[in-house]
């Protein structure tokens, strides 16, 4: 293939414009979600999930998540290196099928959480989270 | 190797930001009230020494609403679990006179109060301007007959976040025209001057520039009423002087060390730029 | 066990019989991530706080699994009922074996 100056200039802006864009899914987080579901699909709808839409720092997200009815959640950051965050169970004396914590993300990626239903069904939410750069080291 | 790389890319691009501020400030109208209680005062008039502005603003206020909300209540603040940390060691025994600091000082909550707001602060007894660190370290050596702890370790900064908690929301009030004028003039200087190889003073960030965007982070006004503060970059307490340090490092210059009479002047400099603003110490920022 | 672990929960002193009530806790433990590398380039060993259980009266409130994706000092809010008067207990389990309990009681207002 004979490359033009202007086909590499081109070639090079895109692979710029790729390394630019968000970890959006990925076969580890597909997997680490497929190994929760048991490979049943997930349906929209019935998982609300709460993240702020730019973190100031990546070490210390805060993400709700609260699925009426269901007897599990798990949460996954699928941008990570390993894309598990935590899976809640919720025994008889949950007041409610939430939890809040705090999570580390590696860079803007999807926030996935899944909630197994007690009917066996399972429902899913995604959030994009922005990972901002800080200012100065410290 | 890698910390100078990832200082020096991470210059470049602070001073691209500088020229691109935005000139934005996250809760420019928001209040911090913690545990529904303490009213904090996060902007306030300048002290008349500051010509730089009329309104001097908490880091607080600079930051995101996720952030400020951490330090709303001291449950949330993750500042807290080491100040339960620097209780154990307030009660304990240390040296070879078999005292703790609560065999003199008995509960922090009451003798501690008010502290936190007028340090660093002359002692007429050493002749010196001491910071609240000096002063633990004084009592260590001197009352306890212990080893002094490291100035910006954790048993330190862990202490001194105790020793702030019952001033919050007292206004911070440190002397600047008694004998401690030296001290403070030291400091004033130390403060204008550019230093590095970006040759950069403070006041070139923190009043130039405050509000403005440093890569995708607002510069504060550099107030120090909120220290130490939990960072959750690093998600543990962090001193004054440790902030300066990395303030002077990133402008890529050699570094005074904390403790050090320099970080000294410059705290007991910095903390009048504050007066007036609450104490918040042990704040949150990112 | 890890040094300077500690717990720190916050729970109602009572509550209604069958009441709603929120917890919050937090755990202090630096949550090494098995990720990182030392000034060497050694990777540093994974290090955390892996299982966190609360039950009231014996009874299941919440069961979490964490990975090494939760952040240092681990911090969870949850909600729980509250059937009768009784005794919350949180434990939280470390990857070197320790295990951090601490306890709370309740009574019914």
């Amino acid at each position: 293939m004979d490359l033009t100056r202007r086909d590499a200039l081109a070639l090079g802006a895109s692979t710029f414009a790729l390394t630019l864009l968000p970890f959006r899914a990925s076969a580890a987080a597909d997997d680490a979600i497929a190994t929760f579901t048991g490979g049943a699909a997930t349906s929209d709808g019935g998982v609300s999930l709460t993240t702020p839409e730019i973190a100031e720092n990546g070490n210390t997200v805060p993400v709700s998540v609260d699925a009426p009815g269901a007897v599990a959640i798990a949460i996954f950051a699928a941008g990570n290196p390993t894309p598990e965050v935590v899976t809640a169970k919720f025994g008889p004396l949950a007041g409610s099928q939430a939890l809040s914590t705090r999570i580390r993300l590696a860079g803007t990626q999807d926030v996935v959480a899944v909630a197994q239903m007690a009917d066996g069904s399972f429902a899913k939410a995604s959030n994009t989270v922005k990972v901002t750069i800080g200012g100065c080291g410290g | 190797m890698k910390t100078s790389l990832k200082g020096t890319l991470g210059m470049a691009a602070a001073l691209a930001g500088l020229t691109l501020g935005t000139g934005l400030m996250a809760g420019e109208d928001d209040n911090l009230i913690v545990n529904e209680e303490i009213e904090m005062t996060v902007r306030a008039p300048a002290p008349e020494h500051v010509d730089a502005f009329d309104t001097i603003y908490s880091g607080w206020v600079f930051r995101s609403d996720e952030t400020q909300a951490l330090q709303a209540d001291d449950f949330d603040n993750p500042a807290f679990v080491f100040v339960d940390t620097a209780i154990d060691s307030w009660n304990t025994v240390d040296g070879t006179e078999g005292k703790s600091c609560a065999s003199c000082h008995e509960d922090p909550m009451e003798s501690m109060a008010g502290v936190r707001a007028v340090y660093p602060k002359w002692n007429e007894q050493a002749g010196e301007v001491r910071t609240l660190e000096m002063q633990v370290n004084g009592c260590r050596t001197e009352q306890m007959g212990a080893e002094p702890w490291k100035y910006d370790g954790t048993d330190m900064v862990n202490m001194t976040a105790l020793i702030s908690v019952p001033s919050r929301g007292m206004p911070v009030d440190v002397s600047f025209d008694g004998p401690e004028r030296e001290m403070w003039e030291k400091g004033k200087e130390l403060y204008y001057t550019r230093t590095g190889q970006l040759e950069l003073a403070c006041a070139n960030c923190h009043e130039d520039h405050y509000g403005d965007m440093i890569r995708a982070d607002h510069l504060s006004q550099g107030q120090i009423n909120g220290f130490p503060v939990y960072r959750l970059k690093n998600a543990k307490l962090n001193s004054a002087h440790a902030r300066f340090k990395g303030c002077i490092r990133d402008t890529r210059a050699h570094t005074f060390a904390p403790g050090s009479d320099e970080f000294v002047a410059l705290e007991l400099y910095v903390a009048t730029r504050g007066n007036g603003l609450s104490v918040e110490a042990p704040s949150v920022r990112n | 066990m890890a040094k300077g672990v500690k717990p720190r929960v916050k729970v109602p002193k009572s509550a209604a019989a069958g009441e709603t009530v929120t917890i919050k806790t937090l755990i202090s433990h630096k949550m090494e991530s098995g990720q990182r590398k030392d000034s060497d380039g050694n990777l540093i060993p994974r290090s955390i706080i892996n299982r966190f259980h609360v039950t009231f009266n014996g009874q299941e409130v919440i069961d979490v699994t964490i990975e090494p994706a939760v952040s240092t000092n681990p911090y969870f809010e949850f909600e729980a009922v509250v059937p009768e008067a009784g005794e919350f207990a949180f434990t939280w389990y470390d990857d070197d074996g320790s295990v951090y309990e601490t306890s709370n009681a309740v009574a019914i207002a």
